[in-house]
């Protein structure tokens, strides 16, 4: 089988600092890392090839440097590694990326073999959007399982693939038909190191860069800025909350009553409305 | 086990390791570097001075590309008490030069351009991948190493260490010692980040002009070492090293060190308002030519601070590591174009190669000057520091006191310090320590 691993190089976020005076990111000299919730696409990829067999591709967008990441990717075991990269794409959000990605996923198909599953992580830590894997998912008319949390079983000659997805009330066994998207919930799984052959392998793999046209991009507008309808309107730090905490003194009271008596004595709509709840009972 | 043979593997990627690597891989070697940290650089801690002409040697129009800080115009060398320094200043036009002699650099920076040479000559580099023993055949000769990877077993037909100072591969292999408490250094430093025209307008310098001061005295509390602060572009480092038995025998701490020194009267308006952006620490090879190990045997070749090639005395280390790697590269060259076996005997033409160049010679001049000043640290980084500030503080002080007079009281104040016999005995050792 043929998996595709969508990832993100993003800013090592611990290691951001905020700039003293103009209170913006420095992203100058900052790591960066793969998209950390990738990582688990990325094992439970190389964990089904494993299984059953076939190649998984990394596939990433940004600029030259993000190599990186995909030589790294490559390092714990993935067979191929695709940038996409070219100046229309800078300055995308996550349509026009979601855009650039599935047409780079198409031509893969096309390319190498038929991809039979896309795996991303839940989001990135840098945009927090988990938009572009679902995006990415209706751009190729593939089905989608999002927040997986485990791969039950898969059949190539039935085409089908049934996993486990977190839900807010409990745990979905889901069975879909193939191709799909599974956009992997983090703690899932822990990425292998690679072995030594692995690594060998990736510091003589030659990483496959593709522009805008090699990926067979049809409209270029919907690529980058220009493809871009998101508007940054305002970047600021948080200011810290001024409220600090009371101490409150039961003065014999049961410790529970006295704190809830000055919870209502700052609030006294709060007060109201419990009653009025309460009254209901 | 990896099937594929290697000509060479190069353990380490710091200055050493990237010259012996960069120089087989130029002469059309098959070589495998295994560096342990995430990428070239990102483990390895210097001041940091780039020498130039060692480097271009290896990459000869570096200043092309090469994350450089600042090239160097003046040196300060200054003899510290509590509260002053008598400074020896050097500050030359010269070093305005189009090919500037000697750079502050920032190694995490640096090492990765220097390996990505490496990569572009055709060497394999291997990051986050440990060495974890070397291999030996029947007969002791060593063939290959044995890394932290899964099946992570290779071959070569020479191993060049450039493990750095700790060199646990070569002690574990029993190639040599651990290197001994009394010839290795402890040294911290931190990172200071100012704005440019600060740095600038603190040191005096303008564009990519650099400033270097050394600093010995009363700020190692009486232990063999030294202080440093270097100029780079938009950052202050900083640091201060003594000898790690100085340490065990005086209980005294690093970070103490480091604090009195930053704090130092001196020191503290170089660094006002900074931010410190980094702290590291670090051993330094510093037993001198005494100290140095079996430089080569069956199979191997050990380059730079894992073979103690520092000099203390000039604070010279990374010029050293490049020139051991590269001449230890053209030796392996040499007997593999001959296509003679890696045995001890061939290697040897590295030894002979080094004890010819700079390296063993400035080595061997200083050879007796570690044991000096580690058994006269007392005297050479506290009594005299302070005799010398004394003599200093007087003779710049109008008090109404009677030249002669003066001239007296600071030759009592030594005497009574050191004794006639003491003054002459010390010079005439540091003489002959130094000639």
């Amino acid at each position: 089988m043929h998996i595709v691993v969508c990832i993100k190089q993003v800013p090592d976020s611990a290691q951001i600092r905020v700039h003293p005076v103009t209170n913006t990111i420095m992203r100058q000299g900052v790591p960066t890392i793969i998209n950390p919730y990738d990582l688990f696409a990325l094992e439970e990829a190389m964990r089904l090839r494993d299984k059953v067999g076939g190649e998984v591709t990394v596939l990433t967008m940004g600029p030259p440097s993000a190599e990186d990441s995909l030589r790294k990717a490559l390092t714990f075991g993935a067979d191929r590694a695709v940038l996409l990269t070219d100046r229309f794409f800078a300055g995308a959000d996550t349509l026009a990326t979601s855009y650039a990605l599935a047409a780079a996923v198409r031509k893969i198909s096309n390319t190498y073999a038929p991809v039979d599953v896309v795996f991303t992580g839940k989001q990135t830590i840098d945009g927090d959007t988990a938009q572009v894997g679902p995006g990415v998912c209706k751009r190729l008319n593939f089905l989608q399982l999002t927040y997986v949390s485990k791969i039950v079983s898969i059949d190539l000659e039935g085409r089908t693939i049934e996993v486990e997805r977190r839900s807010e009330g409990g745990v979905q066994v889901l069975r879909s038909a193939l191709p799909c998207l599974i956009t992997m919930l983090e703690g899932t799984n822990e990425v292998r190191r690679g072995s030594m052959q692995n690594a060998l392998n990736a510091a003589r793999a030659t990483v496959v860069k593709w522009s805008a046209q090699d990926a067979g991009v049809e409209d270029i507008t919907k690529c980058g800025l220009r493809g871009s309808p998101t508007v940054v309107k305002r970047v600021f730090a948080p200011t810290p909350r001024a409220e600090k905490a009371a101490l409150v003194d039961p003065a014999g009271r049961p410790p529970a009553d006295a704190l809830i008596e000055e919870i209502f004595k700052l609030r006294p709509k709060l007060e109201a409305d419990m009653f009025e709840l309460a009254r209901g009972y | 086990m990896i099937e594929e043979r290697f000509d060479a593997i190069v353990v380490g990627a710091g200055m050493s390791g990237n010259a012996a690597a960069l120089t087989l891989a130029k002469r059309g070697l098959k070589v495998l570097q295994i560096e342990r940290g995430e990428y070239a650089g990102s483990k390895n801690v210097q001041g940091a001075i780039l020498y130039a002409d060692m480097l271009e040697k290896l990459v000869p129009n570096f200043r092309e590309d090469a994350p450089l800080e600042r090239h160097l115009v003046e040196q300060r060398f200054w003899i510290m008490d509590n509260k002053s320094h008598t400074g020896l200043h050097y500050r030359s036009e010269d070093f305005n030069e189009e090919r500037p002699n000697r750079y502050t650099i920032i190694r995490s920076q640096f090492d990765r351009w220097f390996s990505s040479k490496v990569r572009e000559a055709g060497a394999i580099v291997l990051c986050e991948t440990t060495v974890t023993e070397l291999v030996k055949d029947a007969y002791g000769k060593v063939i290959g190493v044995i890394t932290d990877r899964q099946d992570g077993e290779v071959h070569a037909d020479v191993v060049v260490l450039a493990e750095g100072v700790n060199g646990l591969l070569g002690t574990r292999a029993d190639l040599r010692e651990r290197p001994k408490p009394d010839n290795v250094a402890l040294a911290v430093k931190e990172m200071h980040f100012l704005p440019r025209e600060t740095i600038e307008a603190r040191f005096n310098i303008k564009g990519d002009e650099g400033v270097v001061i050394e600093a010995a005295g009363t700020i190692s509390a009486g232990m063999t070492g030294m202080g440093f602060v270097y100029a780079n572009k938009e950052s202050v480092s900083l640091g201060i090293g003594c000898l790690v038995s100085d340490f065990q025998k005086t209980g005294e701490t690093p970070y103490d060190l480091l604090e009195r020194f930053k704090n130092h009267p001196s020191v503290a308006p170089l660094l006002e308002g900074s931010e410190v952006k980094e702290y590291a620490a670090h051993l330094i090879p510093e037993g001198g030519y005494n100290a140095i190990p079996n430089l080569y045997g069956d199979g191997w070749v050990v380059v730079g601070d894992a073979a103690q090639l520092n000099n203390a005395m000039h604070r010279e280390g990374s010029n050293l590591a490049m020139t051991s790697g590269r001449l230890a590269a053209e030796a392996i060259f040499q007997v593999k174009s001959r296509r003679d076996p890696m045995t001890k005997e061939n290697l040897e033409l590295y030894k002979k190669m080094l004890d010819d160049s700079f390296v063993i010679k400035d080595l061997k001049k200083y050879k007796d000057m570690p044991a000096l000043l580690h058994t006269q640290s007392q005297n050479f980084f506290l009594t005299y520091p302070q005799l010398v500030s004394k003599a200093l503080q007087n003779f710049v002080r109008v008090d109404g006191t009677p030249k002669k007079e003066k001239e007296k009281t600071t030759l009592k104040q030594w005497v009574a310090a050191r004794s006639w016999t003491g003054l002459f005995g010390d010079a005439f050792r540091f003489a002959r320590a130094w000639r």
